[in-house]
């Protein structure tokens, strides 16, 4: 038994335990001064008995010292999880992996008043139509915005794969400040992903569709059905996307899956991958063969190269033609201006991944046990030759797989997707080996790891089925190493069964030391959604308020809404507009007005300040019978609009408790009946 | 001896003054310095209180109370203090806060010309300025007791707490806050004003008493002249 084992460990070992202890307590703790553990005999017979009564060895208290964040103390990294079909993000801190919280995107969330009275003014801008309100979404890869190739901190971009929609989430107050929905796809998955300096986000689609949402026979599908990627031009000022001047490029009807921007040796390139080279769209009903079949019958499928930077010279030059009021670059302007190309990769790959320094694009064979690298270099080589020796059916011209392949490296079974460090290595999953493979990158990273280049250098097993990883900064160009989270898809017996739906398990794997030494810390389970991709950034880069930096904040547009009450503002009156509004101000512990009485029919406007410039002095404000919940933080403006339609008493009161007298913080909303209303007249 | 020699003292003899010229630079140079801290005072807060409690971590809440206003955290301790019945901050001092400055530009302009009165009725005119420290502290302490003492009695936590006098200077409790007052450095510089006041007023006197009783006695003499004539 390991505690036995335990208990027999000598003296020795124990004291290096307290020496790694105390140099990875100064790592978590940012400490510059030596901070020198040392027990004594009654602290450690205490420990070894921790130990035995709990059953842990002396790598789990390694683990332990690693992970274990005292209160008070902060986390070196922040992690952003996807929320699949949550429709969220979630926070997370690195190495403590505790959850912060949550980031409300494409489903309503009432503890952040998200979609109850407020946030229904972003909400809606995703939606297909009047009469399709979608109030979910299938989060995937967030995308963090970029300085040259580096995390910025500032934003992040988010996409919807189910309804092919993007959202811009501000890095000041974590929220979601705009969501465009894709006016010609409703399919995509590999969204988004930036290029170097945020100039676009890349929203790369799935499942093809005729172009504009429209209907097409199904046997039409190659003749009408297509792919499609979309470049989203960011306004960094604005903060928002501008769609006025985003384009989608038209792709053949391949099931382009996930995308990835080059950056310094390939910038200006965009890398994508396709898994459906067939055009099948399967029949299953028909007898014939399932789309999982059939989509898999060619030895190949086909790596997308878009050059994204001839592609924006073209909108600019009048190139695209407008569907549904949205600018697309269609096929034969592609392949006539040489934007677009196409390279062999093994059937069914997934994955596609750009080292740091932009030499290499990785591909992953999931169905092969090889990785695929290609040469940045050698691909543009290629297209410059002009040697281009076959097209596809739609006559995009295909780059010759051995003049463009630098290596293959076999890693295992079901290779996934690829992450990056400082030591010149890679990380990939194997989602049926259930682990992730270090292996070595060969080129100018040769030179910062000991071992051969593009070998396999060793293995961490994962409970269970991993999907995507994510290392410290390790898609950017340069990756900070120390901690890999591996994001696990089933936890099986990792956790208490909570029923029959289980938590994801995100497991953190330290991979600060070089060789075959990689080791798990520590399991976080996710229930609360499903994460995908998920991108972690150094803590001391993010800058978010403490408060609003002014009372009467709007965070729609972060800035003083000329519209907030403040005191003395407050009021209940009819304005020109034939509303009734009212005006109130929140702080601890009341609201003013504290009664309110509208007439049976009134459209009342509610605006809200909150007061308070005290650090999480936040308020909530929600009216029963009305599906109304706000969550006012320090110094927020919030406006909503209801419709007094159900005459009757109505409290209202702070739904987040904020003083010792935050259950008096009330007060009533009357609607008086017509019938009272006419009477009186 | 007319009166206005007697309220302004004697002129120093030119010769006299050459020849003991520091002793007459003496006292005009530390009234200067203390005019000097006086108008830098001006842009110094005079006093400092700061609240410790467990919900505010990472800073405390702090009043910095200057000559002609109250900086700091007014806002959220005002929103603490209604909870308790204290009237607003604002209330405090509103015509000491007022005239303030006006208040020191006076101070300066009577030790301005108390440097040209070689009587002991320069010492009147420096009072003020020796006293100032202090009328401001009593004062403070004025303000205190009479805002801690007078809570409303519908406040929500009026029960709950009882009336108090912060104390000026130094530690106190109040409800889970822990007060800690200290002076700043205006206040520092208004002390140094009045030191420099006592100091120069000394000065004053080894310099001119002796020019003072010689005038005296010349006038006994010539008035005994004019007698005897």
């Amino acid at each position: 038994m390991r505690w036995n084992n335990f208990i027999r460990c000598t003296r020795s070992t124990i004291t290096k335990f307290v020496i790694a202890a105390a140099a990875s307590a100064t790592l978590c703790s940012f400490a510059s001064a030596q901070n020198k553990v040392e027990l004594s005999g009654g602290q450690l017979s205490e420990l070894q008995k921790v130990a035995a009564d709990r059953g842990l060895n002396v790598d789990d208290l390694l683990a332990a010292a690693k992970t274990y964040t005292p209160s008070g103390k902060l986390d070196e990294y922040i992690t952003f999880a996807s929320g699949g079909h949550s429709g969220q993000i979630f926070v997370i801190g690195v190495p403590s992996m505790r959850q912060l919280r949550t980031i409300a995107v494409f489903t309503p969330e009432p503890w952040q008043g998200y979609g109850y009275g407020v946030g229904e003014e972003v909400l809606k801008e995703g939606d297909l139509d009047e009469n399709h309100k979608l109030r979910w979404g299938d989060t995937h890869h967030p995308a963090l915005s970029e300085t040259n190739g580096e995390y910025d901190g500032q934003f992040l971009f988010i996409g919807d794969k189910a309804n092919a929609r993007i959202a811009v989430i501000d890095l000041r107050d974590f929220e979601t400040k705009q969501i465009l929905k894709n006016p010609v796809t409703l399919s995509d998955h590999g969204c988004g992903f930036v290029t170097p300096n945020s100039e676009y986000v890349i929203e790369g689609g799935q499942y093809a569709n005729p172009i504009g949402m429209g209907y097409a026979p199904i046997e039409d599908y190659k003749k009408s059905y297509r792919g499609m990627c979309t470049l989203w031009k960011f306004d960094r000022a604005k903060g928002r996307i501008d769609k006025s001047k985003s384009f989608a490029i038209e792709l053949p009807p391949y099931h382009q899956d996930l995308f990835d921007a080059g950056k310094v040796a390939s910038d200006g390139l965009i890398f994508g991958n396709s898994f459906n080279a067939e055009a099948a769209y399967g029949a299953i009903e028909k007898g014939q063969p399932p789309l999982e079949a059939a989509a898999s019958q060619k030895d190949m499928d086909y790596m997308h190269v878009i050059d994204w930077k001839k592609a924006e010279k073209l909108v600019a030059d009048g190139k695209a033609e407008t569907i549904n009021g949205f600018q697309v670059l269609r096929l034969p302007t592609l392949i006539k201006e040489g934007v677009l190309y196409f390279i062999p990769e093994p059937k069914s790959p997934h994955g596609v991944d750009v080292t740091p320094d932009g030499e290499y694009v990785i591909v992953s064979g999931k169905l092969d046990p090889h990785v695929t690298v290609y040469s940045t270099a050698k691909i543009k080589a290629a297209i410059a030759s002009g040697n281009v020796k076959s097209h596809d059916e739609y006559g995009v011209p295909i780059l010759d797989f051995d003049a463009t392949k630098e290596v293959q490296v076999e890693l295992g079974l079901g290779p996934l997707h690829t992450q990056f460090d400082d030591k010149g290595y890679a990380y990939t999953s194997l989602f049926l080996d259930s682990a992730v493979c270090r292996w070595t990158l060969g080129g100018r990273y040769a030179s910062l790891h000991p071992e051969k280049p593009w070998t396999v250098v060793g293995k961490v097993p994962m409970q269970y089925n991993i999907g995507h990883l994510v290392c410290a900064e390790g898609d950017t160009t340069t990756p900070d190493g120390k901690f890999m989270i591996g994001m696990n898809k089933w936890s099986v017996d990792r956790f208490f069964p909570t029923g029959p739906l289980l938590p994801q398990n995100f497991q953190l794997v330290d991979i600060s030391k070089t060789g075959d030494t990689m080791k798990a810390l520590y399991d976080l389970p996710i229930g609360n959604g499903e994460p995908h991709y998920a991108q972690m950034i150094k803590a001391d880069k993010l800058k978010p308020f403490e408060v609003y930096p002014e009372v009467g904040y709007n965070p729609h547009t972060m800035s003083v809404d000329p519209k907030a009450p403040m005191p003395g503002d407050e009021k209940v009156v009819k304005e020109a507009d034939g509303k009734v509004h009212v005006y109130m101000t929140v702080v601890r512990s009341h609201f003013s007005p504290e009664n309110i009485e509208v007439n049976e029919g009134d459209a009342v406007v509610f605006h809200l300040t909150n007061m308070e410039q005290a650090p999480d002095a936040t308020h909530g404000f929600c009216i029963a019978g009305f599906n109304i919940n706000l969550s006012l933080e320090p110094g927020e403006y919030a406006s909503f609009e209801m419709k007094a339609d159900r005459a009757g008493t109505y409290p209202f009161y702070c739904t987040e408790f904020c003083s010792a007298l935050h259950l008096e913080m009330m007060g009533y909303f009357q609607i008086k009946p017509k019938a009272a209303t006419a009477q009186a007249k | 001896m007319s009166i206005l020699n007697r309220l302004i003292g004697p002129r120093v003899p030119v010769p006299e003054l050459q020849s003991h010229w520091t002793r007459y630079a003496l006292p005009t140079l530390s009234i200067s310095l203390a005019r000097i801290c006086l108008l830098v005072s001006l842009f110094l807060p005079y006093w400092h209180i700061k609240l410790k409690a467990p919900q505010y971590p990472r800073k405390d809440l702090q009043l910095n109370a200057y000559i002609n206003r109250v900086e700091g955290d007014m806002r959220e301790i005002n929103g603490l203090n209604h909870y308790i019945g204290m009237r607003p901050l604002d209330e405090a001092a509103k015509f000491e806060k007022a005239i303030g400055v006006w208040g020191i530009i006076a101070l300066v302009l009577l030790m301005e010309s108390a440097m040209f009165i070689h009587s002991r009725w320069a010492a009147l005119l420096l009072i003020p300025v020796i006293l100032l420290p202090v009328f401001f502290i009593g004062d403070l302490y004025y303000w205190l007791q009479l805002f801690g003492q007078n809570l409303d009695p519908h406040a929500p936590l009026s029960s709950s707490i009882k009336p108090f006098t912060p104390p000026p200077l130094g530690e106190g409790v109040i409800g889970q806050f822990k007060t800690i007052a200290w002076q700043g450095y205006g206040l520092w510089l208004a002390w140094a004003a009045a030191g420099l006041c006592v100091i120069s007023l000394l000065l004053h006197r080894r310099a001119y008493k002796p020019l003072f009783d010689q005038m005296k006695r010349d006038d006994a003499k010539s008035q005994g002249a004019s007698c005897a004539a």
